[in-house]
């Protein structure tokens, strides 16, 4: 069988796009749930209801009324192999719950995969917009676009007081979960990470890191997002999430500018160095490990250190050393410890190819 | 004991299964233990936002007394209040409508909130959004009257009065 578009490529075209203040943020994302007023959450739709509600929702798609957006294929979930599921919950397209649990999901993915529309999920609709860098406000105005769209289409269930009605009570009222994709490393190794971390759980808002928990999170990636949807309007719970972000931005260059220039700079290098060399040659690499000298190798990259890495291999590698990405590249079924071999493998062939 | 599935790392899960009478047991490491998707008792995935949520929800007073009440139920979907407090999702939209009188508490933890004040759709929310302009309207005559323009205070008021007309309020 042919490869689907999505799975061809471990790096979304978006994400090799521009995008502000890339050196500490890889993405922005806004997730907006929306339920149709007519049908029970997909909690309790009898398989014709939910049957019902993917037709409706597809068709928007079908019918072309997306087509400002560019090109949008429709995906049914029974119609993907596991595999072809487990590579787009690895891309972040669709959320472990559509891959898993869902009756009659579906999915919107645009070509470039900076819009993904999951069916059937939680909610009966949520649409989602990612943008490279820091741009969370950009992200919100077209994802609240396409939701334009499907209202002129679909009666949602909205309450006057209430607002959006949601299937989680921690979704309701705007529904939207605005969220920032942070690399943190300089914060972690100058062990500033868990005080703002704390700092940030106080003001609305939830850090978690990407693959692990709290100051754990292998790769030093964190995404922080807003937690509170109802009583405060999209525009504030975005502005608060962007100030706060930025702040985070500054304390990380801020750091890492003091790694330069203090008596640790040798130790960085040696470590940042180390972790280039051995992703370069080791023979087997465990899914942590690799995370971990990824996050070094990228450190070196902003810092000015590694001239010869590329920041966009670094950010597919993200990708196509997860479980699914490497069995679907070397087309077998893996076991753990052949998969360390193949993770090794394939980092080996990037880095010295770059481009 | 080693871990029976690698031989590598110490076998720390010790798991009896018995079938029919027939007995097997397994002897594994953790990490091996997460590829073969055998359970940990409370290893991940078994805590969620919504068993946190419905910790929230299950603190009632009134059924903390032991007080016998008909159970409270969505009219629409048939889902009852304590299936929502063990689930922490609703079954359908009308159900906030029924747990009305419960939900105000909960959002109110959760969101520090009750009432949305976002983006409202544009073809269901034109109510919504008349109400939003009387709102506006009255604090604009407030602060008017404060300065004792009363003239377009009274024009003011009669444009309220037309709006509330329009949605029978």
């Amino acid at each position: 069988m042919a490869k689907r578009e999505f799975a061809e490529k471990a790096l979304s075209p978006w994400m090799s796009k521009e995008g502000p203040d890339k050196d500490v943020v890889l993405s922005s994302r806004i997730r907006v749930a929306r339920n149709l007023r007519s049908s029970p959450f997909p909690l309790l739709s009898t398989p014709a209801q939910s049957k019902d509600v993917m037709e409706q929702l597809l068709s928007v798609a079908e019918s072309g009324r997306l087509n400002g957006l560019g090109e949008l294929p429709t995906y049914r979930l029974e119609e993907l192999t596991e595999l072809e599921k487990l590579v787009l919950v690895e891309k972040h397209l669709i959320s472990p719950a559509l891959a898993g649990e869902s009756r009659n999901g579906a999915l919107i993915l645009a070509r470039n995969e900076d819009v993904s529309i999951m069916i059937n999920e939680e909610d009966h609709l949520r649409i989602q917009c990612l943008y490279p860098g820091f741009q969370i406000r950009e992200a919100w105005e077209y994802a609240s676009k396409i939701d334009d769209i499907f209202e002129e289409s679909v009666d949602y269930a909205f309450d006057e007081k209430y607002g959006y009605l949601t299937s989680c009570p921690t979704n309701v009222g705007t529904g939207i979960r605005a969220s920032v994709m942070m690399h943190l490393p300089a914060l972690v190794l100058t062990g500033q990470i868990n005080r703002i971390l704390s700092a940030v759980t106080q003001v609305g808002l939830a850090v978690r890191g990407l693959y692990g928990e709290g100051s754990e999170a292998t790769g030093n990636l964190f995404q922080v997002s807003n937690q509170i949807t109802l009583g405060q309007s999209e525009t504030e719970i975005i502005d608060n999430l962007y100030s706060v972000a930025r702040q985070i931005i500054g304390h990380e260059k801020a750091a890492r500018e003091r790694l330069l220039s203090t008596d640790s700079r040798p130790r960085i290098e040696d470590r940042i160095r180390r972790s280039y060399g051995i992703l370069s040659y080791a023979g087997i690499m465990d899914s942590k490990e690799a995370a971990q000298r990824l996050s070094d190798v990228r450190l070196g990259v902003h810092l000015g250190l590694l001239p010869e890495a590329n920041p966009e291999v670094l950010n597919e590698l993200l990708v196509s050393t997860q479980p699914g990405f490497l069995q679907q590249t070397f087309g077998e079924a893996l076991t753990p410890e052949q998969r360390d071999m193949k993770r090794a493998q394939m980092i080996r062939s990037r880095l010295a190819t770059g481009a | 004991m080693q871990c029976q599935e690698c031989g590598k790392r110490p076998a720390t899960l010790h798991f009896t299964k018995i079938v029919n009478g027939e007995k097997t047991e397994l002897h594994i490491c953790e990490s091996c233990a997460r590829e073969r998707g055998e359970l940990i008792p409370g290893a991940s995935g078994g805590f969620s936002i919504h068993n946190l949520l419905s910790g929230l929800l299950d603190f009632d007073p009134s059924s903390a007394a032991g007080a016998k009440q008909p159970a409270l139920r969505c009219e629409m979907c048939g889902m009852t209040y304590s299936q929502f407090s063990k689930m922490g999702r609703f079954g359908c939209s009308h159900c906030y409508k029924h747990f009305a009188d419960r939900l105000d508490p909960l959002l109110k933890r959760v969101h520090g909130n009750t009432v949305h004040v976002g983006k409202v759709p544009k073809r269901a929310g034109g109510r919504v959004k008349t109400k939003r302009e009387i709102e506006k309207l009255k604090k604009e005559m407030q602060s008017l009257i404060a300065r004792e323009d009363f003239e377009s205070a009274a024009q003011l008021r009669d444009r309220i009065r037309e709006l509330e007309k329009e949605i029978g309020a």
